[in-house]
């Protein structure tokens, strides 16, 4: 820290502002926009892919050479591994062979996931 | 808002514990005031960024939430005994076993678990701090308020009376409203802040800031179980810490991620939920099984038993226990092939939890036992959590768990797995590594009185509900019919026995302190292996005058055998260390009343206590402080005093 002591910590500066930035759009795009909704979700995943990439590269010692092995990369990985288990995991959890009796006679019906996504109520 | 919204009136239970709240509150306030000891607080432990105190701290607290959980136990199993009494209504047995659940979970298994690796990791590794002090500090502090927000929810606002696992639509704000569900939610919050950062905060401290010539599979196997758990904490917190934003936002802002109106999912939450409660229950069991292995190789006398398939199975395990969190919730109604899936891996984590047993069993064969309090409790933990394991594998095939699901077959088997698991092992490390926190030795014979009481009556305890559980005892009723009544009396009496066995053990607490043999050795027990032995007691600020160079797995039986020691007087150098500091008391305490307000949905209050976070984050930014050095005279005076020289 002492021999940064003068530095103004300009580069996280500029990180932390344009990821503030990034979300404000993005809820501008989720809330204010009016754009068809496939617009808006792949607007918002590119938005979060620049996202994680200023994490990497502002704030995560990406570009960093000395001292840090390969502990980035290592986390990268368990990182995408854990997402992909959240991901892929809930939409296999959350819409694979639900079979529901609500109507009382037995009628089974096989729901995929875009069905998930419309009313529960009567669930 | 009227004064009687906002404390909670009208319950005889509650009102008295307003009054014990008050009385505690202003007894410490006087004592601190005729003491003159506001000083000594606010400097010694207060802006402390000192691990061992940080520990210290920690396991009080957790002492104080075994308290209070034990507390709710009791009343509950005082309601089931006697259904008729009418001790609890219906609503307050709702929130009792909630915040049982709540605070045993998050508020004492966990926090016991931090405290003794705060204490115990930088020792076993040869560090002199955690790679982050301050950062450790407000872990704690984190901690510490987001568990005082939970815990002031029963008298001010209302306890959350949803469950441990909170489970949307029943937790939404269409079915609970009110603040008690926001306080489930902000503690958790607040407390996860901390959780979150010491789990950083002990991967870094264990990666980089271990002795030279210590391998990562030279490391004490608490601190690679330390070390694992840190993994799981950083992947698996994050779930929790959005699950819990996004029902904030359901409930104080009116989205629809988890309602049954808009086009909320209410299972989703549950989904979330156990994508993290998995992963946490590892987080609490994982500490506890390298405790064990901690204690059954010293008192065995013996080289820990497979060392590499331990670590091994430390890391499978960890690696399963993101692949099975379906299984919490296999009546939700998905397909059979999703619940087959799930009900293998469940099975799988059988494996290396096998193999661990076996190598602890392999560790005490042929071995010269030594029967202290500690060994004991790590003795009793084996078969007892068997018992556990076996019923958990029961619970884990799909098909017969549409007939435990939700009984007190399921509550028998978590709390076979959580006690003998977590407490014994939070006992087990606490009277072990007693000597070197606090100098001086538990008394062995009250200590044995505490454990026997214990056992006998977690085992009276919690064997009836497996048979009161296939007798179809729903979990989470408030009242039982007749047919039930013998094995819950029978339960209610095992219950009061290990309250009783609490009350010894900090019976204990206290005779040791005035009574026991003050410590002169660092190695109380005489039988140390590894590094945290070699520091002597009490332990200087800076742990190690020099660091050892290490070799074996077992460090400190090595420097036994050449006679060396941690004080190298040709070798030392001054040592740095970090300044103590107000910032993470001041800023948790900010965020403490931010989270307060936000409980209360007063958003411009909560507002401001934010900005107030925020600001001293700013202040923290600058904040160039760059500690100070011990140097060689005070080293060598407080080395040659500490070692009788």
């Amino acid at each position: 820290m002492a021999k940064e002591s003068g530095k103004y910590p300009i580069k996280h500066l500029i990180g932390f502002l344009l990821s503030i930035v990034l979300t404000l759009l993005s809820v501008w795009a989720a809330l204010g926009s009016d754009l068809p909704v496939i617009w808006i979700i792949a607007a918002i995943m590119l938005l979060a892919v620049i996202q994680a990439g200023i994490q990497l590269f502002m704030f995560m010692h990406m570009v960093e050479t000395k001292g840090v092995g390969h502990a980035p990369w290592n986390m990268m990985f368990h990182s995408f591994v854990v997402a992909t288990i959240i991901v892929s995991g809930s939409l296999f959890t959350m819409s694979f062979g639900f079979t529901h009796d609500h109507d009382g006679e037995g009628n089974h019906q096989h729901e995929e996931q875009q069905e998930m996504q419309k009313d529960h109520s009567g669930h | 808002m009227q004064l009687d919204e906002f404390f909670v009136t009208g319950e005889p239970l509650i009102y008295g514990g307003m009054v014990a709240i008050a009385l505690v509150t202003s007894a410490i306030l006087f004592i601190l005031t005729y003491f003159k000891k506001w000083g000594w607080l606010w400097r010694e432990w207060l802006t402390t960024v000192d691990h061992k105190k940080i520990g210290i701290m920690y396991i009080l607290s957790a002492l104080a939430m075994l308290f209070r959980g034990g507390a709710d136990a009791l009343m509950m199993r005082t309601q089931l005994a006697f259904p008729n009494m009418q001790f609890l209504n219906a609503q307050h047995y709702d929130e009792i076993f909630t915040t049982h659940g709540t605070v045993m979970i998050i508020f004492m298994a966990m926090p016991f678990l931090i405290g003794l690796m705060n204490i115990i990791v930088p020792l076993q590794i040869g560090a002199r701090d955690f790679a982050f002090p301050f950062v450790n500090a407000l872990s704690f502090w984190s901690f510490f308020f987001g568990a005082m927000l939970f815990n002031i929810s029963f008298v001010i606002g209302g306890a959350p009376d949803a469950g441990w696992t909170s489970y949307t639509p029943l937790a939404g704000a269409a079915m609970s409203p009110g603040p008690g569900q926001n306080f489930y939610l902000m503690g958790l919050q607040l407390s996860g802040i901390g959780t979150l950062a010491t789990g950083i905060n002990l991967m870094v401290t264990i990666l980089k800031m271990r002795a030279p010539g210590m391998t990562l599979f030279k490391m004490p196997i608490f601190t690679w179980s330390t070390f694992i758990t840190s993994f799981i904490i950083v992947f698996a917190f994050p779930i929790l810490t959005v699950a819990l934003a996004l029902m904030t936002i359901d409930r104080i802002f009116g989205s629809q991620f988890f309602t049954l109106t808009g086009e909320g999912m209410p299972m989703m939450w549950a989904n979330l939920f156990w994508m993290w409660g998995h992963p946490e229950v590892y987080i609490v069991i994982l500490p506890a099984f390298g405790i064990f292995s901690e204690v059954i190789a010293t008192f065995a006398r013996k080289r820990l038993f497979g060392y590499n398939a331990m670590v091994w199975s430390i890391i499978l395990i960890a690696g399963l226990s993101f692949l099975v969190w379906v299984h919490h919730f296999f009546t939700m109604g998905a397909g059979a092939f999703v619940n087959s899936v799930f009900s293998i891996t469940t099975m799988l984590i059988a494996v290396p939890t096998g193999v661990k047993i076996f190598n602890w069993l392999a560790t005490l064969y042929k071995s010269r036992i030594v029967l202290t309090v500690p060994m004991l409790w790590s003795l009793a933990f084996i078969p007892s959590f068997v018992i556990g394991g076996v019923t958990g594998v029961m619970l884990g095939m799909a098909a017969t768990d549409y007939q435990y699901h939700n009984t007190y077959f399921l509550v028998s088997h978590f709390h076979y797995v959580l006690i003998p698991g977590t407490v014994f092992a939070c006992f087990a490390g606490l009277v072990y590594w007693y000597p070197k926190m606090f100098g001086h030795k538990l008394n062995e014979r009250i200590g044995k009185w505490s454990f026997w009481l214990f056992l006998i009556g977690f085992h009276v305890c919690f064997f009836p509900q497996y048979f009161l559980g296939l007798d179809g005892m729903a979990r989470r009723i408030f009242t039982i019919t007749p047919e039930w009544f013998t094995l819950n009396f029978i339960s209610t009496m095992g219950a009061f026995m290990m309250g009783l066995a609490f009350a010894i053990f900090v019976y204990c607490i206290y005779y040791s302190y005035r009574y026991s043999e003050r410590e002169i050795s660092g190695d109380a027990w005489g039988y140390g292996r590894t590094l945290e032995w070699a520091t002597p007691t009490p332990i200087p600020a800076y742990n190690f005058a020099t660091v050892p160079q290490v070799n074996t797995h077992d460090a400190f039986l090595e420097m036994k055998e050449k006679g060396k020691t941690t004080f190298d007087e040709e070798n030392l150098e001054p040592i740095h260390m970090p300044n103590n500091t107000g910032k993470p008391f001041i800023m948790m305490g900010i965020l403490f009343f931010a989270s307060f307000f936000l409980v209360f949905e007063w958003i411009t209050l909560a507002v401001i206590g934010l900005i107030g976070g925020l600001v001293m984050m700013i202040i923290r930014s600058f904040d160039y402080d760059d500690g100070h050095h011990i140097e060689v005279d005070e080293i060598k005076r407080t080395e040659r005093a500490a070692r009788g020289l």
